[in-house]
């Protein structure tokens, strides 16, 4: 366990960051988390919390209020973050913490596992063997909308050429809405069926082009947890969505980040999701 | 094979292996983005006896909203403005199923 830093009290500026809870086992070694402390582990009642040491002159309140303006220190710490996180998932049922849970000392981590022993249970068992998708369905930039009435017989050739440019001029004046109301009444079917192949699902908020790079309307920005026996099906779904409606793309598997947001604040745990 | 416009880490063909055999990327390819909407939005959020947590409470919507208007380095910031809030009254159903999900 640690060798330089004794819970410390009164360690001078010394936090503690917690990075997750998992059952005991055999885990990564050597792990560099944020600001490349040495991760460690803090065992009690057969869960584990997954901590380093961190400056508070960094990580107090108000440093960071001014440090979360710095989007690289952001992005160094998230990564950080999320490289502890999935070695540990890799080696099993991992409860993720959000970013930025930090503590006064080991002290303080030990009585969490005691107190919340039964929530992170709760959650280590709903998330285990499972792993999260990430779905994300943009607008198709530039798609004719759909004919009304079928063109053709099926079986019958595509058009030429210069038929599906006269096509594709008519069906313009449809307007954009239109395409954009198809493509999003789509995009609310692909999440309800990736739903019910999951164990669990969520929808994050759309994200900002400033941050995706992708200026197209982000219609779906979904999250799956699912069994590990249903991933084919799961692809099988997304690939009858990838049409020219939507431009539908996979992130993942992630450690179950999504399916792990329980607020341990109250008395009463929210219960999973 | 369509290598062209897919993904490389999602071939187009093998459906389930897709999923199953596709693994991790590492953490440093991982898109800043996604990583975000988990880390901020996911994960277990402890309260109480935490020195600091950036979950849920104003510290970090305030200052994504600062760090956003620093990455667009046009627009003066507005400090109470929603920074998707544009984009989901524009959204599916104008965005009706994030209030939960907010930082």
């Amino acid at each position: 366990m640690c060798e330089n830093h004794p819970a410390a009290p009164g360690g001078v500026g010394q936090g503690v960051y917690l990075y997750a809870v998992t059952y005991g086992g055999e885990f990564p070694r050597n792990l560099l988390g944020v600001m490349d402390g040495m991760v460690r582990q803090v065992p009690h009642a057969g869960l584990v919390a997954h901590i380093s040491d961190v400056p508070l002159d960094r990580f107090g309140e108000e440093p960071l209020r001014r440090s979360l303006e710095d989007l690289t220190w952001v992005e160094g710490v998230a990564r950080a973050h999320h490289r502890v996180v999935e070695a540990l998932a890799a080696a099993g049922p991992t409860a993720p913490v959000r970013l930025v849970t930090v503590y006064i000392g080991e002290e303080q981590v030990r009585d969490l596992l005691d107190r919340r022993h039964d929530a992170f249970a709760e959650i280590l068992s709903h998330v285990a063997g499972r792993r999260e998708w990430g779905v994300k369905a943009y607008l198709h930039r530039e798609t004719p909308p759909p004919s009304p009435v079928p063109a053709a017989a099926p079986g019958a050739g595509a058009d030429s050429p210069g038929m599906a440019y006269l096509r594709r001029k008519k069906e313009n004046l449809r307007g954009r809405e239109d395409l954009w109301r198809a493509a999003a009444e789509r995009a609310e079917r692909l999440h309800a069926e990736l739903g019910r192949v999951a164990v669990a699902s969520r929808r994050h908020r759309p994200q900002d082009p400033q941050l995706s790079g992708r200026s197209e309307s982000m219609l779906l920005n979904g999250a799956y947890l699912v069994d590990p026996a249903r991933e084919e099906e799961f692809a099988a779904v997304l690939d009858g969505f990838r049409d020219r409606f939507l431009d539908v793309e996979l992130t993942g598997p992630w450690a179950p980040y999504s399916f792990t947001s329980v607020d341990l604040g109250t008395d009463r745990a929210g219960g999973v999701r | 094979m369509t290598p062209g416009e897919t993904p490389a880490y999602l071939p187009e063909r093998s459906r389930g292996a897709a999923l199953a055999a596709q693994g991790r990327l590492p953490p440093e390819r991982v898109a800043l983005v996604d990583l975000l909407d988990r880390l901020l939005a996911g994960g277990v959020v402890i309260a109480g006896d935490v020195v600091l947590s950036i979950a849920g409470i104003d510290l970090v919507r305030i200052s994504l909203r600062a760090l956003l208007g620093s990455v667009r380095g046009t627009e003066p910031f507005d400090p109470l403005g929603e920074p998707y809030g544009r984009r989901a009254a524009e959204g599916p159903g104008g965005g009706r199923e994030s209030e939960d999900d907010l930082w």
